[in-house]
């Protein structure tokens, strides 16, 4: 149910955007992750996953030298194989549980994704738009163990010896991983089995209303005219700066501004000009809105 | 009567715009706080009161982005409020259960509906099977030198072509003093996860790489059949392999037909998209697959210990007859009474889509 849609303002991640439809028909925007910030988190995961089976081998090693020990000096000899077993039983199960358990469980968590995933801010989600079921990460996490796992076993099972079997296991790799790059929205072999993808999770602060301060109906009181210049990507651009509060970014706009409508601003103090001139514009632009008029920016004419 | 002034001259200086956002900015402050409680895992500490408010709340804050969608040029409220929204979605709409839950549902009856749903491909994978047998025993029988191309076999292994009857049987009898056997089958286990998970996973390219991959399976489980009954052990394997072999042969079996459904679903797709028709065949498949993993590890605990632990043919059959049994009950006779509930609740789920 993903369909783009014309948005009015230029956007950062142009290409990237979809809306979907919830169930309860609010369009919802959602932005496709960056291949690169999965790529990122898939990197942190298998790190902290490697180092983890690491320092779990090296604890593992250890016990089992401790046990040998105590053997040497207590027992009859007949224990080592049973215990050492045991210990090789545990591993395998640790190992086994690592691979596949680390990412279901936290997929399976309230925030939809691994801890390199939370890092990168983005999450899985279903395609459809319904409900994230556990069916879906099951299987998008099965055929992770292709994608990645599989030119190591295959090249193992051949020989590192054998030249064909590195090219077979280069070519499997690199179809895989570049498979995201060849669709819109970045799926893997595993996403498309189960029908999900991975979006961006933003989380935001609610910031302060825009200050609108006494200049409103004071000072400056700009004409018709000279608010009709700048359309809502302009007026956007203006609230970022004003948000920011950096004196020397405020100078130049304030300049730009007063050069593009013909006003001389030397002397004035550029924030409360650069507040009235915001206030205004926006309430200009939002009567345009209600009226079913839009400006999307300072090119396009009194309506798109 | 101050207050009262005061806010009607703040609200006369605001843009109208901002005036709906403070009018509703309670509801969603109210909403972000129980939406954070939720992402940390800390239900247990969101009242009661909160948790009912939720699906009313992220409607409000939900009708509240399309009203300021088309009011509002304040591009910081309208991110805001488009990320809440998204947050709140995701819990209203995030994976209800837990993992224990969804295996309480799982064992009681999800796995074996699944499998049923997997309908045709159970047929197809089952043929393809006993064709893979057959291949193999008749490869060999037509040149025992095929015997050492299909069983991958050690240096030291005694079971090839030509061996003597009495070697043969020393493979499968006494053996019930070995040590090693739960390293043995806990190695068994992650190997044969690996070929099941496998043949799962390249359904995806049409299925057929999962035929190949049966078919070279079964041909080994048939070369070694046509090797022990040319020694007259053919009852005696059989039962040597029963033991573990029913639930293995079982796993892949039904790993195979999960994997030709995935190839299937996207080979012809019919009406639906090729992509919608790989996931809804792909969630199926992924729980028969959760189910593979278990029954390989029931198989290698069979394999490891029970195998070795049994000496006698009679006692195999027994064994590997009743898991065959239990599973033929638990797959294809238990929770059909569940498959009506299911299907009507898809059919009601449809009506509202």
């Amino acid at each position: 149910m993903a369909v783009t849609v014309a948005v009015p303002t230029r956007l950062a991640h142009a290409g990237r955007e979809r809306t979907l439809i919830t169930p309860e028909g609010v369009a919802l925007p959602l932005t496709v992750a960056a291949r690169g910030s999965r790529i990122g988190a898939l990197i942190f995961d298998l790190v902290l996953l490697f180092t983890i089976l690491f320092l779990g081998s090296i604890g593992l090693m250890l016990l089992a030298g401790g046990v040998a020990g105590l053997i040497g000096r207590f027992g009859t000899g007949r224990e080592a194989p049973v215990a050492l077993q045991f210990l090789i039983v545990v591993w395998i199960i640790f190992s086994f549980l690592l691979r596949y358990a680390y990412f279901l469980f936290f997929e399976l968590g309230p925030r939809g994704a691994t801890l390199g995933k939370r890092r990168a801010g983005i999450r899985i989600a279903a395609r459809d738009g319904g409900r994230l079921t556990a069916e879906m990460v099951i299987a998008r996490n099965l055929l992770r163990d292709i994608e990645l796992f599989m030119p190591v076993v295959l090249i193992s099972s051949i020989g590192a010896g054998s030249s064909p079997a590195w090219l077979a296991g280069t070519a499997w790799f690199a179809l895989f991983m570049l498979l995201p790059c060849f669709n819109r929205d970045g799926l893997r072999a595993g996403d498309m089995i189960a029908g999900t993808w991975v979006v961006e999770a933003p989380r935001r602060k609610l910031e302060a209303t825009m200050p609108v301060s006494a200049a409103v109906g004071g000072a400056f009181q700009f004409t018709d005219a000279e608010l009709a210049v700048y359309g809502e990507y302009e007026l956007q651009t203006l609230e970022r700066i004003l948000r920011e509060d950096r004196e020397a970014a405020m100078v130049s706009v304030q300049a730009a501004i007063g050069a593009k409508i013909g006003r001389p601003v030397d002397g004035w103090n550029p924030r409360p000009f650069l507040e009235a001139y915001y206030t205004q514009l926006r309430t200009r632009l939002e009567t345009g809105m209600r009226m079913g008029k839009r400006k999307a920016d300072k090119h396009s004419g009194g309506s798109s | 009567m101050t207050t009262a002034f005061a806010s009607e001259t703040i609200s006369a200086a605001l843009l109208r715009s901002d005036r709906f956002r403070i009018e509703r900015e309670a509801d969603w402050q109210r909403l972000e706080a129980i939406v954070t409680a939720a992402e940390k895992g800390r239900l247990r500490r969101i009242s009661d009161e909160d948790l009912l408010a939720l699906p009313q709340l992220y409607r409000t804050v939900a009708s509240s982005l399309s009203i300021a969608r088309a009011i509002s040029l304040d591009a910081a409220t309208l991110r805001y409020l488009e990320a809440l929204v998204q947050r709140a979605w995701f819990v209203v709409y995030g994976p209800r259960s837990s993992l224990i839950e969804w295996l309480r549902g799982f064992l009681g009856g999800g796995w074996s509906r699944s499998v049923r749903g997997l309908g045709q491909d159970l047929l197809t994978s089952l043929l393809v099977m006993i064709a893979g047998a057959l291949v193999g025993w008749l490869l060999v029988a037509h040149d025992p030198e095929w015997y050492r191309a299909l069983v991958p076999g050690g240096m030291g292994d005694t079971r090839v072509p030509g061996a003597s009857p009495a070697v043969l049987r020393e493979t499968i009898f006494g053996h019930s003093g070995q040590d090693g056997l739960g390293a043995f089958a806990a190695f068994l286990f992650s190997n044969n996860a690996r070929v099941s998970l496998l043949a799962f996973s390249l359904g995806f390219a049409f299925g057929i790489p999962t035929l190949l991959l049966l078919v070279q399976n079964t041909a080994i489980v048939g070369a070694m059949l046509w090797l022990y009954h040319g020694a007259g052990l053919t009852v005696d394997f059989a039962a040597w392999l029963s033991v573990h072999g029913t639930t293995e042969l079982f796993a892949i079996f039904l790993s195979g037909a999960a994997g030709l459904h995935i190839g299937r679903s996207m080979a012809f797709p019919g009406t639906r998209s090729v992509l919608t028709a790989a996931a809804e065949a792909g969630r199926r498949s992924a729980q028969v697959m959760a189910g593979v993993v278990l029954m390989l590890i029931v198989a290698a605990l069979l394999e490891g210990f029970a195998r070795q632990l049994v000496d006698n043919t009679l006692g195999r059959l027994a064994i590997g007859g009743f898991m065959l049994a239990f599973w033929l009950a638990y797959f294809f006779a238990f929770g059909r009474a569940g498959d009506r509930v299911a299907d009507r609740g898809a059919g009601e789920a449809r009506t509202w889509q």
